[in-house]
């Protein structure tokens, strides 16, 4: 193939369409002595959908875990660099790590209801933060369910088992938790995997209208998904960041090799 | 693409893709070559068997088109694939009017065999006939080498044939005013000319295609363009 040259366009770098909701400066990852993420700068959006794309291994969890830290849980685990939330470094020895969680929710692979009520499965991440009233935790309950899109199913059994529920049910209900403590980010982590076609459909119609009050980010192994639901894409490999540019772009023309190699299938 | 896919039955449609696109290719370029041939020999038997090549490039946009439509259904292709299998659907297409346009050439060829007139226009078209053959030519060749630098150098030329139409165009209409006996053959060849001058914009489209495949950007909007009057649409009002 002959490489284009000279006065040939390329297509459109990423154009800043916003302020940065998180900047990751110079980051590195280490699972005990293992380097798992060798010095990452990449930005999210204020209000964009980031997708993280990659093969298994490749860093995006754990990209991912770091921005709500959610690997303070692991000893032998620590990250070197910077992560800013709205300018201030969240990798700081002093950040709340509670305040920080509920400015920085989490959507896991297999949805995680708790054993407990649908009402209660909501209730309780608010009541981490906060002491309202009975009416006032209905009305954010119920708030959080529809956001969730969740309401209409389960408006008359909001006193069973949220175990209860469908799997795609169950990972809405974990939306409408994660949203019900009105964050600022999300983080999703490969939210469909678990999940049939018609619940993935609802999920990703809900990250699109999430995206309007969130900045979310987004670990997927659904190339098509990152496509249909991100502003943004990341790929990664091997712990470094190859590509980041405007979802339109990595998928109809990206620049790099490898990036091209990996979402056509000729990886390997 | 040195690299193959994980799922090796997605690079033989891809290759069938690109093998189809290539014998349209030929086909197309023959069918221009040989109706051009005929009518400047008014070559009625030439013209005839050119005609009927036509239903064969039919055939295989078809092909082509549902090939396309099925491996996008199938395969979800993303990137380079993605735009290889546009680039099929949209190089079949432009293959496939240059078919009509050698077709009608063709046609008109065997309409005026036997006309005892031979006018010094004959030369231009003759001329303009190799001009959009070559570029015909060379544009498959970017294609099946997918190269993006002689796609664009393609793109440059058409001016070339833009200004060959003017030029045959203005040596018609003098043909037609000495003699109005001459006005019902040379309408027919000015309807060749700007045949042959669409035959050329079609290359040039072609080349645009090729050039999207290569690098993912899209050649300037407007492309240089030649010809003071606007001798095609002048032929055709």
């Amino acid at each position: 193939m002959n490489s284009p040259a000279m006065t040939l366009q390329t297509p459109e770098a990423v154009t800043p369409p916003g302020p940065e909701k998180i900047s990751v400066r110079n980051l590195k990852f280490f699972y005990g002595a293992n380097l798992a993420l060798k010095g990452i700068n990449l930005s999210l959006y204020e209000k964009h959908v980031t997708a993280f794309i990659g093969p298994s291994g490749c860093g995006k969890s754990t990209l991912l875990r770091v921005l709500n830290r959610m690997y303070d849980l692991y000893p032998n685990q620590h990250a070197e660099g910077e992560v800013l939330l709205d300018g201030q470094n969240l990798l700081d020895p002093h950040q709340d790590i509670n305040l920080l969680r509920s400015r920085v929710g989490m959507v896991f692979q297999k949805p995680t209801p708790f054993p407990m009520t649908i009402y209660e499965n909501i209730a309780f991440g608010i009541r981490l933060y906060e002491k309202p009233s009975k009416s006032e935790m209905d009305g954010r309950v119920e708030k959080a369910l529809r956001g969730a899109a969740l309401w209409e199913e389960v408006k008359d059994k909001l006193h069973t088992s949220g175990l209860g529920l469908s799997g795609g049910q169950q990972q809405r209900l974990c939306i409408a938790r994660t949203v019900a403590i009105k964050p600022e980010v999300i983080l999703f982590d490969e939210p469909c995997s678990a999940l049939d076609p018609i619940s993935t459909a609802k999920v990703e119609e809900l990250i699109d209208e999430l995206s309007s009050e969130y900045t979310i980010a987004i670990v997927t192994h659904n190339m098509q998904q990152a496509a249909r639901v991100s502003d943004y894409t990341a790929f990664m490999y091997l712990g470094e960041l190859i590509e980041f540019a405007g979802t339109n772009t990595i998928f109809t023309s990206p620049q790099n090799k490898r990036t091209q190699e990996y979402i056509t299938g000729r990886f390997g | 693409m040195t690299d193959q896919h994980t799922t090796k039955a997605y690079d033989r449609d891809l290759e069938a893709l690109g093998r189809q696109i290539a014998e349209m290719g030929g086909l197309a370029e023959k069918m221009l070559s040989d109706s051009i041939d005929a009518l400047i020999n008014l070559d009625e038997t030439l013209g005839r068997a050119t005609a009927a090549v036509d239903p064969r490039l039919d055939a295989l946009q078809r092909e082509i088109e549902e090939a396309a439509i099925l491996t996008i259904a199938r395969r979800q292709p993303m990137a380079v694939d993605l735009r290889e299998i546009i680039g099929a659907i949209r190089i079949s297409a432009d293959l496939e009017r240059v078919g009509d346009l050698a077709k009608n050439i063709a046609r008109r060829a065997v309409k005026l065999a036997g006309e005892p007139r031979l006018p010094r226009a004959m030369i231009g078209l003759r001329h303009m006939g190799e001009v959009a053959t070559l570029h015909l030519k060379e544009v498959l060749d970017a294609y099946a080498q997918r190269d993006a630098i002689a796609a664009r150098d393609v793109w440059e030329r058409d001016k070339d044939l833009d200004d060959l139409n003017d030029s045959v165009f203005r040596d018609l209409l003098a043909f037609m005013m000495e003699d109005p006996r001459n006005i019902t053959f040379g309408t027919h060849l000015l309807f060749c000319s700007k045949n042959i001058e669409r035959a050329g914009d079609h290359a040039t489209n072609i080349a645009e295609t090729v050039y999207y495949i290569v690098t993912g950007g899209n050649l300037p909007v407007d492309r240089p363009k030649g010809g003071e009057v606007n001798a095609g649409e002048g032929a055709s009002a």
